[in-house]
């Protein structure tokens, strides 16, 4: 085993940090220690909070962690922003809600810009799990980047899901409706001290009514006003109530499978787009093939084909 | 292989307002670099740990004026104490010409008086990272 997955193992703040950016740069040097820590993993119960920008997700998850840390549970936080599509950089800024975080040795907290990845995640956002679980964190949570569009890929990493709405925004009911509804495992209406309160809380009520007749589990809503620290008590016992149900249920399995599916996935789709359009061999040949295709010498189907019939031989 | 510039803005000290950190934030990013921004009244302790968590490439302190010297020196030294020899800390703010060989000494590699043109802060800074 390499040095940095038996420090990563011992929980090394430094070894856990350099190799989530060896992860995240698909640096190939990753690869072995992810395959030394894998048997280490699975025992970090992972949530995951989406919601629009500015609902309150990253005060919510200071609030969890606070009293996640007080039960003497360590935590890990992912944080993920939008990386910008034109220039490649991004702003990084959850943190600013979780500074008294900071100098805590339970918790471990890493901003991630999404780089290219639609749906809310990072694509290395399944080995930075692994490496904070593999770590010994109790718990870990994922942020995702809350930009409004269907951020449904939460799902696929999280044990239970959380989708946070506030009072008010006319457009966020709207936004469940597009398909972050069903997604749900637990609603938080979050900045209950605003007016309308009610009204959301009955709004979402009425789309648990339509969507959950056939579950034996009703998703539970509640409110909370992260900002003050209220609810989150209640909320903590929900997430527990709800990883109970999991294992009482064949559905954790379910949902560990789907997100073993998923990370399989990405690891393929990364490692053969290396492949294609890194290696020095095929580097030039897909350059040709897009002139090719420029000049309409060639489809693009069948530039495809030739690239594949390359690798699939 | 992807590999990305990180840079830590923070803010240490307790003077109170961080738009100058936010307008470099912001051009950095545009640079196409990942910008992991904190907030005000980050301790010396606050930024070296965040900078370790984070793995920055850089770290860029932000501060008002010539007073907070030991501020910056002290974010300098922690870093250095931690062995985080491959992390470039640069500095902005109002800075007194005598001190600045002062912070050069201690390993602050770039310092940036008020109105530094953005583009030459990146370009200090992709020319000096040191992974
Ligand atoms: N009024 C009110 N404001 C809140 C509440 N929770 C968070 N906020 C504020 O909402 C803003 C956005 O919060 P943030 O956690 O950054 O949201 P995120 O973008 O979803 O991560 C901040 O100014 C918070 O202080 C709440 O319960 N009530
Ligand atoms: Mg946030």
């Amino acid at each position: 085993m390499k040095d940095i997955a038996k420090k990563v193992l011992s929980g090394d703040s430094r070894a856990i940090a350099r190799l989530i950016t060896l992860a995240e740069n698909n640096d190939p040097s990753a690869n072995d220690s992810m395959k030394d820590i894998h048997p280490h993993t699975g025992k970090a119960h992972v949530i995951g909070i989406t919601g629009v920008m500015g609902s309150g997700k990253s005060t919510l998850i200071y609030e969890l962690t606070r009293l996640y840390r007080k039960q003497g549970k360590t935590v890990g936080i992912i944080a993920i922003d939008p990386t910008s599509p034109f220039s490649g950089g991004a702003l990084l800024g959850d943190r600013v809600r979780m500074m008294e975080l900071t100098m805590d040795e339970g918790v471990f907290i890493r901003s991630m810009g999404t780089r290219g990845m639609l749906g809310g995640l990072a694509s290395a956002v399944y080995d930075v799990v692994e490496i904070l679980d593999a770590s010994g964190k109790d718990v870990v949570i994922v942020e995702t980047v809350g930009v409004g569009q269907a951020e449904v890929d939460i799902i696929k990493i999280a044990d239970t899901t959380l989708v946070i709405i506030v009072p008010g925004l006319g457009d966020s009911i709207q936004t469940l409706k597009a398909g972050v509804m069903e997604i749900a495992d637990i609603y938080v209406v979050n900045k209950a001290d605003r007016a309308g309160v009610e009204q959301t809380v009955a709004e979402v009520e009425s789309l648990v009514d339509i969507t959950c007749s056939e579950k034996e589990r009703k998703t539970p809503i509640l409110s909370t006003i992260a900002k003050h620290g209220e609810g989150v008590k209640e909320l903590i016992i929900e997430i527990e109530n709800h990883e109970k149900y999991l294992k009482k249920t064949k559905e954790f399995e379910t949902k560990r499978r789907l997100r073993y599916e998923a990370e399989l996935i990405e690891i393929i789709r990364k490692r053969l787009m290396n492949f294609i359009f890194d290696e020095e061999q095929f580097k030039d040949k897909v350059e040709l093939l897009i002139d090719q295709i420029s000049k309409k010498q060639i489809d693009p189907h069948s530039a495809a084909e030739e690239i594949l019939s390359k690798i699939l031989k | 292989m992807e590999k990305k510039i990180r840079v830590l803005v923070a803010k240490p000290g307790l003077d109170g307002h961080d738009r100058g950190a936010k307008i470099v934030a912001r051009a950095l990013r545009d640079a196409g670099m990942e910008v992991i921004y904190t907030g005000l009244h980050q301790t010396a302790e606050m930024v070296v740990e965040t900078a370790i968590q984070e793995d920055v490439d850089v770290v860029g302190l932000s501060l008002l004026s010539g007073a907070h010297m030991t501020l910056f020196v002290d974010v300098a030294r922690l870093i250095k104490k931690k062995g985080l020899d491959d992390v470039l800390i640069i500095g902005g703010g109002i800075i007194p010409e005598e001190d600045i060989s002062k912070l050069h000494k201690e390993g602050i590699a770039g310092v940036f008086g008020p109105g530094t043109p953005c583009e030459d802060i990146i370009k200090f800074i992709k020319e000096n990272v040191k992974r």
